[in-house]
């Protein structure tokens, strides 16, 4: 599972940092940083964290993963 | 038509944000014909941003970055296979593989690539970067993990600052040079190049401003550069950050206006060709686009931003399968971001499209503000630092044209202090970084843009 944050979105609330402090984590005052490829053990937390997000700029979903060609 | 429009052939060129944000939304609006996606990076979509951040402190890797679908496009992926040509009269796509692919709407989202450094021989050196792709920001990351003595980076942009900013976060030694005065001046204007150059040197970049880069020096490895002053910086990494170059090669033969500052379009996303018509199945959308702008008096903008190849990609896909009477004009707001050296700097709006400019929050002492820019008496840009949660006020100021400086209550401080200063933005052909954002149209009385290669 991977994630992408609207980061123009992202108004710094934190909400996620909380829920799951392993993939997101606060840079300074306000600049979110996060691990894309989310870990296995982590997904049910960075599915809170998206959900939980009071500007919604989190979105969880699978890599394109192109076929035979 | 409606019927036979969501039935058809559509193809993609570009297989980044806005190629992947577009056939999504192709799908949305309920396309059920064949759609398939060009890319010429063997990888699929992934995310830029994290490139120069994440990526080059060391705490993710490079191609972990890949994009999540919000829905499976059902696409067929042609992945590693630049396109070569458009032939708009027979409606086919050429590939570099020898193969065409014929088409009855094509969307053209290339966007652009990093602008080498313009000595082939010096580019080839060990050691020599750029930073745009997961590639390049792989062999990157592993020479700042070997621990390099310094790190040469040319060019003040938003990418060459990120970078020199990861550098010195990791403990790494960095020179930055920039041909202007200031870095970011190109993009945010003279006071927050101010602060931008104090926060590069508290955080202990040895900052060169006003100073070119005459040669790269190495014998097989990179090893030092000479400066214009007659300088020289002895590094052991040189990343060029020299701005993009638009991806607009393949289109030299296709008859639409495609040129150096991107693929003209109208504000539908529908491509011009050379002589100014508009055609009718061929949508540009993301980097490579220049499209018009009512609040920016319509001049044609030409945006690097993340957010507007979603938001015109999304627009260009609705009308591709959408009659003329549906269609939908794409008039979004420019918004980005940025983070370095601690500090979260996002704008709204065109900052370069200005002539003054005063802070009506914070102050550039605290390093928390939220700078009003302002074009003959209308706000027309905000850019907030470490203040995200303001800038939806000055979205609202710019989207209804308020007047500027902008009235109290917009302020937290008495209007005898607010004194707009002028916005002080540069002639962009003196900068190492060219703007994000720009305006490429023409203003009678200023050239905002000059596009001539700073090469």
């Amino acid at each position: 599972m991977q994630i992408v944050v609207d980061l123009t979105r992202c108004q710094g609330y934190a909400q996620c940092v909380f829920l799951a402090p392993e993939v997101f984590t606060l840079h300074d005052q306000e600049a979110l940083l996060y691990q894309p490829a989310v870990p296995e053990v982590q997904r049910e937390r960075a599915r809170q964290a998206a959900a939980a997000c009071p500007v919604q700029a989190i979105l969880l979903g699978e890599e394109v993963s192109p076929g035979a060609r | 038509m409606p019927g036979d429009l969501l039935q058809s052939r559509i193809v993609v060129v570009g297989a980044s944000l806005a190629g992947l944000r577009a056939a999504e939304r192709l799908r949305d609006e309920g396309f059920t014909g064949s759609l398939t996606i060009v890319g010429d990076e063997p990888h699929p979509p992934y995310d830029r941003p994290p490139l120069s951040k994440q990526v080059l402190f060391g705490k993710v890797p490079a191609h972990s970055t890949g994009l999540p679908m919000r829905r499976d496009p059902h696409a067929e992926w042609r992945l590693g296979v630049p396109a070569t040509g458009l032939d708009t009269g027979r409606k086919q796509v050429l590939l570099a593989d020898g193969e065409s692919l014929p088409y009855d709407r094509v969307l053209i989202a290339t966007g652009t690539r990093a602008r080498p450094w313009p000595h082939p021989q010096e580019a080839a050196l060990d050691g020599v970067f750029t930073l745009r792709t997961s590639d390049d920001a792989e062999l990157l990351a592993e020479r700042l993990n070997a621990g390099p003595r310094r790190v040469l980076v040319i060019g003040g942009g938003f990418t060459g600052s990120e970078i020199a900013s990861a550098c010195r976060e990791r403990g790494i030694e960095v020179t930055l040079t920039e041909r202007g005065p200031a870095p970011l001046v190109g993009a945010l204007g003279g006071t927050l190049a101010k602060l931008a150059a104090a926060m590069q040197r508290n955080h202990g970049v040895d900052l060169r401003c006003g100073v070119t880069v005459s040669a790269l020096r190495g014998d097989g490895r990179f090893t030092g550069a000479d400066l214009s002053d007659g300088s020289r910086i002895d590094a052991d990494v040189c990343v060029v950050a020299m701005g993009a170059v638009r991806n607009v090669e393949w289109l030299a033969e296709s008859g639409l206006a495609a040129g150096v500052r991107g693929v003209a379009c109208d504000a539908g996303c529908r491509a011009f060709n050379m002589y100014g018509i508009v055609t009718d199945d061929v949508f540009v959308a993301g980097d490579v686009s220049r499209f018009p702008h009512p609040l920016f008096d319509y001049q044609l903008l030409s945006l690097e931003h993340w957010r507007n190849a979603v938001e015109q990609a999304e627009v260009a896909a609705h009308n591709m399968v959408s009659p003329e009477p549906r269609r939908r004009p794409h008039l979004a707001v420019p918004t980005f971001w940025s983070s370095q050296f601690g500090l979260n700097i996002k704008s709204v709006g065109v900052p370069t499209f200005s002539d003054h400019v005063v802070i009506a929050q914070g102050s550039l002492e605290a390093r928390r503000l939220a700078m009003v820019y302002g074009f003959r008496g209308r706000v027309t840009a905000a850019v907030t630092v470490d203040m995200a949660k303001s800038l939806e006020y000055y979205q609202n100021l710019i989207e209804t044209a308020a007047p500027f400086p902008p009235v109290s209550g917009a302020s937290d401080r008495p209007p005898a202090a607010e004194v707009p200063v002028p916005s002080d933005v540069p002639d962009p052909s003196g900068l190492y970084h060219g703007p994000t954002v720009a305006l490429t149209g023409h203003l009678p009385d200023r050239r905002l843009v000059m596009m001539r290669p700073t090469g």
